[in-house]
């Protein structure tokens, strides 16, 4: 079989030519492939035959995208469009594995959408460009679940979130007379997709799982065994030379109860305050707790190196003595149990220090009080608040655009006139544009601020759209009372539970959200199945159009849009001057970075309050009128 | 600064200038409606009797006394100061008074050197 890959040319019967490319396909069928894709173009009904098929489909789909915008009259386009959602499938593999892959929305594709048609649209030129961005959107589906083929046309590596907004424009200038299909896979290649999902699984089957629990599991050993040492003592004893032990009256019992009543403490509380799943791993040895291991380890050693050589060797007959032995492990254990409560809980309570931690790339910035910490318990604690207070990190939201700040770059230019030897002149042809781009006078602040004036204007038109869309879908359905039930035969009316009235009134709210979304780049965090679902939760709690607006008119903090993918952890690596186990002090600077941002905390002490007091009698509170008076003399 | 002197009137058993006055450190001085400076506690004519001995004098209404008869008034109260202005064994008062115009003009001739 001789692998090779060829070109075919299709006329397309309205004019325009596909050039399509297909890798590694056998000599033989190089005419039947050209001949089908003929058919198929001219006639859509057409299944080519078997193991090509899905990769013709995907082609097919492509060509009908295409399409579209020439034949509006043919064919009913929501139905053409259902079969395009249905067909097309696209990788993303510009994501990594490490960034959390938002789902892309698909509103425009289900078919309850269908009261919206083409032609109800104002202009042409509108209809144009939407078709567009349905088409990008189109391909822009999450194809994680599908199949291995995949249909890519960008470039790896481009950002998620651009494409929907900006490449369109792009585009629009070239179609109509040439388009370009590439498919980028063949068998023999790696897809994208198929790349991330290696790397994916490479992560879940990581050794993270296992180093996470091995602290706490060696602890929880040599807890129970420092646990189970007295009730040894008092055993050995008794199955060893029970015969020769004196025997021990109430003293003992009342030893025994005490015993019982402090171990069981001791188990209770070791449980309740140690042994937890821990919530992160620290990249060194927690110094307190390995201490304290240390010290327990220690003093279980040495209880039992004193117990082997004074009770066991001479057996020892005194078994009251044995027994107040184990009494007096077991309240220094509780002790050191204590010291652990002390160091490990509360030292960490009372405020010490104020952390400010500022996110990198927008500048969103908090202020926190804790107390007196390692480096890496604080860096755990700053994490924590962070999912929970800090805005979602929005990488479309960032920068300036480039129409602003470009307009420094197209100055003047220098021409040399007949000089030969450039290097010298070129530091004085530098410094002199750049002597001349400063006499110049930058007006780009006043577009800076032209557009973002724009911009909030736009910001506030939709969200108005948006608000009223909602409230008056909500006042299309109310809830049914348990005594409405049964009343009035005479217009019965459908009853529908929480999801079926959510998509009920989903359908006239749906173009004013998405647009909203769209102008606040927010499009990428809410798919359409997850504003059915928050739709549905808001009406089954008898929530206001408010309430279920708060959610999507402020970005939310970073957790309400984490996904159930906890058992792989979130990955921070935490950078440092100084080691990470030392604790706190002023002056501190440390941060924390992730693949895209990063956050950096700057530890300043707390101020010391030197509190006075002064006593205001509550009888001394006397006022008088202001005086203005007038003498004649 | 202009100095004024005033001859008093006799009325009967009274002795009467023929101007009443306002303000003083016990007052509210945002009520004075003569002062450029709402915290001035100083005293103010506030109303000249006509034909009276203070407008023969050429007290006007708004002026400011800062002394009389050698007595400061710019820091006294308000009783302190009519006692000073009614004393009975004075038959002339001589008050040294300051007028916005005249301020105006001071300030000006003080700006041209």
């Amino acid at each position: 079989m001789v692998d090779f890959a060829f070109k075919c040319t299709v006329k397309e019967p309205q004019g325009s030519t596909f050039i399509v490319f297909l890798g590694l396909l056998k000599e033989g069928l190089l005419e039947r492939v050209c001949f089908t894709l003929f058919f198929v173009f001219r006639d859509p009904h057409i299944q080519p035959f078997g193991r090509k098929a899905s990769k013709i489909d995907s082609l097919r789909s492509k060509v009908e995208l295409l399409k579209l915008p020439l034949t509006l009259s043919s064919k009913s386009i929501s139905e053409r469009k259902t079969r395009l959602g249905g067909a097309t499938e696209r990788s993303r593999g510009g994501a990594g594995a490490h960034k959390p892959r938002p789902p892309a929305p698909d509103m425009d594709n289900e078919s309850q959408y269908s009261g919206y048609s083409y032609k109800s649209s104002h202009s042409r030129s509108s209809r144009k460009h939407r078709d567009r961005r349905d088409r990008h959107r189109s391909k822009s589906r999450d194809s994680s679940s599908r199949a291995d083929k995949s249909v890519t046309i960008q470039a790896p590596g481009e950002p998620l979130l651009d494409a929907e907004s900006t490449r369109g424009d792009d585009r629009d200038d070239n179609w109509g007379e040439t388009t370009t299909v590439v498919t980028g896979t063949s068998e023999h290649s790696v897809s994208n997709e198929d790349l991330t999902r290696a790397s994916k699984e490479l992560e879940d089957s990581s050794p993270l799982e296992c180093r996470r629990f091995a602290g706490p599991v060696l602890s929880g050993v040599l807890g129970l065994f420092a646990l189970l040492t007295p009730l040894a003592f008092l055993l050995l004893p008794q199955l060893l030379w029970r015969d020769s032990l004196e025997p021990c009256g109430t003293p003992c019992e009342g030893l025994y109860v005490s015993l019982a009543f402090k171990l069981l403490v001791l188990l209770i509380s070791s449980w309740a305050l140690f042994l937890r799943p821990p919530r992160a791993t620290l990249p060194r040895f927690f110094v307190f707790r390995c201490l304290l291991m240390a010290l327990v380890f220690l003093f279980v050693a040495s209880y039992w190196l004193f117990y082997g050589v004074r009770v066991l060797e001479p057996r020892e007959r005194d078994y009251r003595g044995i027994v107040g032995y184990a009494v007096s492990l077991v309240d220094a254990l509780l002790f050191i149990q204590y010291l652990a409560l002390v160091l490990l809980e509360v030292r960490h309570l009372r405020p010490a220090f104020c952390l400010k931690v500022v996110r990198t790339t927008d500048g969103a910035s908090r202020f926190y009080s804790v107390g007196h910490l390692s480096i890496q318990r604080a860096a755990v604690w700053v994490l924590d608040h962070y999912y929970t207070d800090f805005p979602v990190y929005n990488p479309a939201l960032l920068n300036l655009p480039k129409s602003i700040l470009s307009k420094k770059m197209s100055g003047f230019k220098v021409y040399s006139l007949g000089e030969e030897n450039s290097t010298n002149n070129s530091t004085g042809q530098s410094r002199a544009m750049i002597a001349a781009a400063a006499r110049r006078r930058d007006n780009s602040h006043n577009e800076y601020y032209y557009e973002e004036a724009e911009m909030d204007r736009r910001v506030r038109k939709r969200k108005a759209r948006l608000v009223v869309a909602v409230e008056e879908a909500f006042t299309h359905i109310k809830r049914l009372q348990d005594d409405e039930a049964a009343s009035s035969p005479k217009h019965p009316r459908e009853v529908m539970d929480p999801r079926e009235a959510a998509q009920a009134i989903f359908a006239p709210m749906a173009r004013a959200m998405q647009k909203y979304l769209r102008t606040t780049r927010q499009q990428p965090y809410h798919s359409m199945e997850s504003i059915i679902a928050h739709l549905q939760f808001c009406i089954t709690h008898n929530m206001t159009p408010k309430a279920f607006l708060e959610r999507y008119l402020a970005p939310g903090p970073t957790m309400q849009y984490q996904r159930e993918n906890g058992s792989r952890g979130r990955q921070w690596t935490l950078v440092s001057e100084e080691p990470v186990t030392s604790a706190l002090r002023q002056g501190l600077v440390f941060s924390l970075r992730r693949l895209d941002f990063a956050l950096v905390v700057t530890v300043t002490p707390l101020p010391f309050l030197n509190l006075g007091e002064e006593f205001i009698d509550p009888k001394s509170h006397k006022f008088v009128m202001r005086l203005q008076s007038e003498t004649s003399v | 600064q202009q100095r004024i002197e005033i001859h008093k009137l006799r009325d009967g058993d009274n002795l009467i200038l023929g101007f009443s006055i306002g303000g003083g450190i016990d007052q509210d001085p945002s009520q004075n409606p003569f002062s450029e400076d709402k915290t001035d506690k100083g005293i103010y004519v506030t109303r000249v009797s006509k034909g009276g001995p203070a407008e023969v004098a050429g007290l006007r209404m708004g002026d400011k006394i800062m002394q009389v008869n050698g007595w400061d008034m710019t820091m006294v109260t308000h009783d302190q100061a009519r006692k000073k202005l009614t004393k009975k064994n004075e038959d002339v008062v001589r008050l040294l008074v300051t007028r916005k115009s005249l301020e105006n003009a001071v300030r000006q001739s003080m700006m041209q050197h």
